[in-house]
């Protein structure tokens, strides 16, 4: 317990805040782009400082322990390359005229909220908190998909406030279930609201409560990962808003909402006598990933194509964590690593390469390789990459969580198997019309930074070649944390 | 005396159930906002109920909120809207008025069976709220998925809140921060809304969501 680190917690939270006021004021694109990118980079730094320290003892609000140091330093660090892309992508769209620059100060602003939001819901060891916490980094998003106001934007952003509204409404009402269930134990006030004290107590909670409550919460923050069926805002909110959003509603935010699922399902499996959490979520979770698996196939718009990619790869961490034990959630955190940062990676390069083909169309884009040799090969291994092909890092937490399915039952193993696979055909299938074969579309010369897109795929083909022992220490003992 | 306290409470929350039946057969937008401004009246004296009987005098704070902003301000804007925009004073329901209504009462009979079973532990007080409000909720869900105007999905999003601020007043003794969240959210909500109705009539000179149907991405 030390005064720096309660200084880390502080900056990560304030960090964002700060910069969100001064970006709301600040006139001009160069300068605002720049302190996007020095804020993000401080706030990873600071994220980074809480991973090597102690943690403190948790107060009735926020709390640090090992597993949401792993969300925070992910969240915090492509944050940061996300805004390095998107200084070069909104110079574009600037350009073009996409954007005013009194939306672009608005875009600033609004980045650096959502970063502060999805801190919050992080750290939170409060659930009425988190539940804020993640409706503010929705409405924020919102407010970014619809940002370029055309008929599909406006629409793909009026769907995912209403889904999202409905999502967090069910959240919430989980979450008074959870304090009803908790206050007969603990009594009325703050206290049975905080997780720590929560979980520590759950054991004589009664259980039929608890039971309706997760129901409720695992909808309702289910909407937000995106779990079929109630997965419907996604693609529209993925393809229409800027493609910075995109890398960060797909990498991030995704993962937030996953996190609190998980937080409940911890409380859940302190609870012996409640309903075991597990089935349910495998079940959403296989649903999700066959049901987008065969999605992938009638695609046309690249963005869309990626948005129900993502659906897939929650479906399969949904799955890893629902079956649970520490080599399923070490294969769950594992993936949700590597999607992370895969994912992102490919919305850069698909942010450059709808840029520089005036197009979203799949079928206006072709021979990639051939007029754009840095964002064609990007794009490649990172669809490589997405599919799960050796020796990148997905392949290893794909092959973790068949392997460890297959030891326990193997049927469900042979479901798993089947979406990923016939997803693998279906991702293969669209490179090779995009990135190979007949140039078309649009081939003017790109001024993209290919920093932030290398530097994700670098990590995850690292990844896959070699695993720091130290890193499997961690994700080890977080998986025993999460039961 | 107790009894009669909870008596009232029940009446009140019941109520709020009953005004959530009016809305779901509402066919004029106005009517709707009328009978939406009867619901967040009920929600104001169910929750001053709720803070007298309870000595939680924060929870009159929730109340002033439901009154002055959820049945005064958030109509008259909305009519407002409404005027300004020229939309169209009917509301298209999907399916009829007659299956709506019973799959109210289903809904309801849902939220009885499900909640009165699970919350055997809790105060009698806070059971029958926790029913009643989760009746609510639903109700504003289905409000939500049978109309096609974007104005009357944004009641239906309303009332449904208003559904969950009963249920955490029901709740004994939950931390005000809460409250005032969901009050804050549907100011949020409010404030979001406005922006886009506004956005969509730059746009559509209409504001029925069917309309913007049309613009799927995937047909581009």
């Amino acid at each position: 317990m030390s005064v720096g680190h309660f200084d880390a917690l502080a900056a990560v939270l304030l960090i964002p805040l700060g910069a969100a006021a001064l970006l709301a004021i600040l006139p001009g694109y160069w300068l605002a782009a720049r302190l996007n990118v020095a804020a993000t980079f401080l706030s990873f730094v600071a994220a980074l400082s809480l991973l090597f320290r102690a943690h403190g003892a948790p107060s009735d609000y926020l709390l640090v322990d090992d597993l949401n140091v792993v969300f925070i330093a992910l969240n915090t660090f492509v944050g940061f390359t996300t805004s390095v892309f998107s200084a070069s992508y909104v110079a574009h769209e600037l350009e073009i005229g996409r954007l005013t620059p009194t939306y672009l100060r608005f875009y600033h602003a609004m980045y650096q909220v959502l970063m502060f939001a999805m801190n919050v819901a992080l750290v939170a060891n409060n659930i009425g908190l988190m539940w804020v916490a993640i409706e503010i980094a929705t409405l924020t998003t919102v407010m970014m998909v619809g940002i370029y106001r055309t008929h599909e934007a406006l629409e793909a952003a009026w769907k995912y406030f209403i889904l999202g509204s409905v999502g967090i409404a069910l959240a919430l009402f989980g979450t008074i279930l959870v304090y009803v269930a908790a206050q007969p134990v603990i009594g009325e006030g703050l206290r049975s609201m905080v997780w720590t004290e929560l979980v520590s107590r759950a054991a004589a909670f009664d259980p039929a409560l608890l039971n309706v409550a997760f129901v409720f919460l695992l909808l309702g923050y289910g909407t937000k990962v995106g779990l079929a069926p109630l997965h419907a805002w996604l693609p529209d909110a993925h393809a229409e808003g800027p493609t910075p959003i995109s890398a960060v509603l797909s990498g991030l935010l995704l993962n937030v909402a996953l996190y609190a699922v998980l937080r409940f399902k911890m409380l859940m499996t302190a609870d012996a006598a409640a309903l075991a959490p597990g089935p349910l979520m495998v079940t959403m979770g296989l649903v999700s990933l066959v049901f987008a698996a065969f999605m992938l196939y009638r695609r046309r718009d690249i963005k869309r194509m990626f948005a129900y990619s993502s659906i897939e790869h929650m479906g399969i961490i949904v799955f890893a964590f629902g079956m649970g034990g520490p080599l399923a959630n070490f294969a769950g955190l594992l993936h949700m690593t590597m999607h992370s940062l895969t994912k992102s990676g490919i919305f850069f390069a698909v942010g450059h390469i709808a840029q520089v083909k005036g197009t979203q169309r799949i079928a206006d884009i072709g021979g990639l390789t051939e007029t754009h040799p840095w964002l064609g090969w990007g794009l490649v291994l990172g669809v490589v990459a997405i599919a799960g092909l050796p020796p990148l890092g997905i392949f290893m937490s794909e092959f973790l969580v068949v392997s460890s399915t297959f030891a326990r039952s193997p049927l469900l193993a042979i479901a798993l198997v089947f979406g990923l696979l016939v997803a693998f055909g279906a991702l293969l299938l669209r490179l090779n019309s995009i990135a190979f074969g007949e140039p078309r579309g649009g081939s003017a010369p790109v001024t993209a930074s290919y920093a932030p897109l290398f530097a994700h795929l670098a990590l995850v083909f690292a990844a896959g070649i070699y695993l720091p022992p130290q890193l499997v220490t961690w994700f080890q003992h977080v998986s025993r944390v999460l039961g | 005396m107790d009894r009669f306290f909870f008596d009232i409470a029940d009446l009140l929350a019941g109520s709020l159930v009953l005004v959530s039946f009016m809305l779901l057969y509402q066919d004029r937008l106005y009517a709707l906002l009328n009978v939406y401004a009867l619901h967040a009246v009920v929600l104001a004296l169910s929750v001053g109920w709720q803070a007298f009987i309870q000595h939680a005098p924060h929870l009159y704070v929730t109340a002033a909120i439901a009154l002055g902003f959820k049945a005064i301000l958030i109509p008259v804007a909305l009519r407002r809207i409404v005027e300004r925009l020229g939309i169209h004073r009917e509301v298209e329901t999907v399916g009829g008025t007659g299956p709506t209504m019973l799959a109210g009462m289903a809904l309801v009979a849902l939220s009885m069976v499900v909640m009165l079973r699970v919350t055997g532990g809790a105060t009698p007080i806070a059971r029958e709220d926790l029913a009643f409000a989760l009746a609510v909720v639903l109700l504003g869900l289905l409000i939500m998925v049978t109309r096609r105007n974007a104005v009357s999905q944004v009641v239906g999003f309303m009332s449904l809140e208003n559904g969950l601020v009963l249920a955490a007043t029901g709740a004994k003794g939950m931390p005000l921060v809460v409250e005032i969240s969901v009050a804050f959210s549907i100011l949020i909500a409010f404030i979001v809304i406005g922006i886009f109705l506004f956005r969509i009539r730059e746009r559509f000179d209409t504001v029925d969501v069917q309309a913007l149907d049309q613009f799927r991405g995937e047909r581009r």
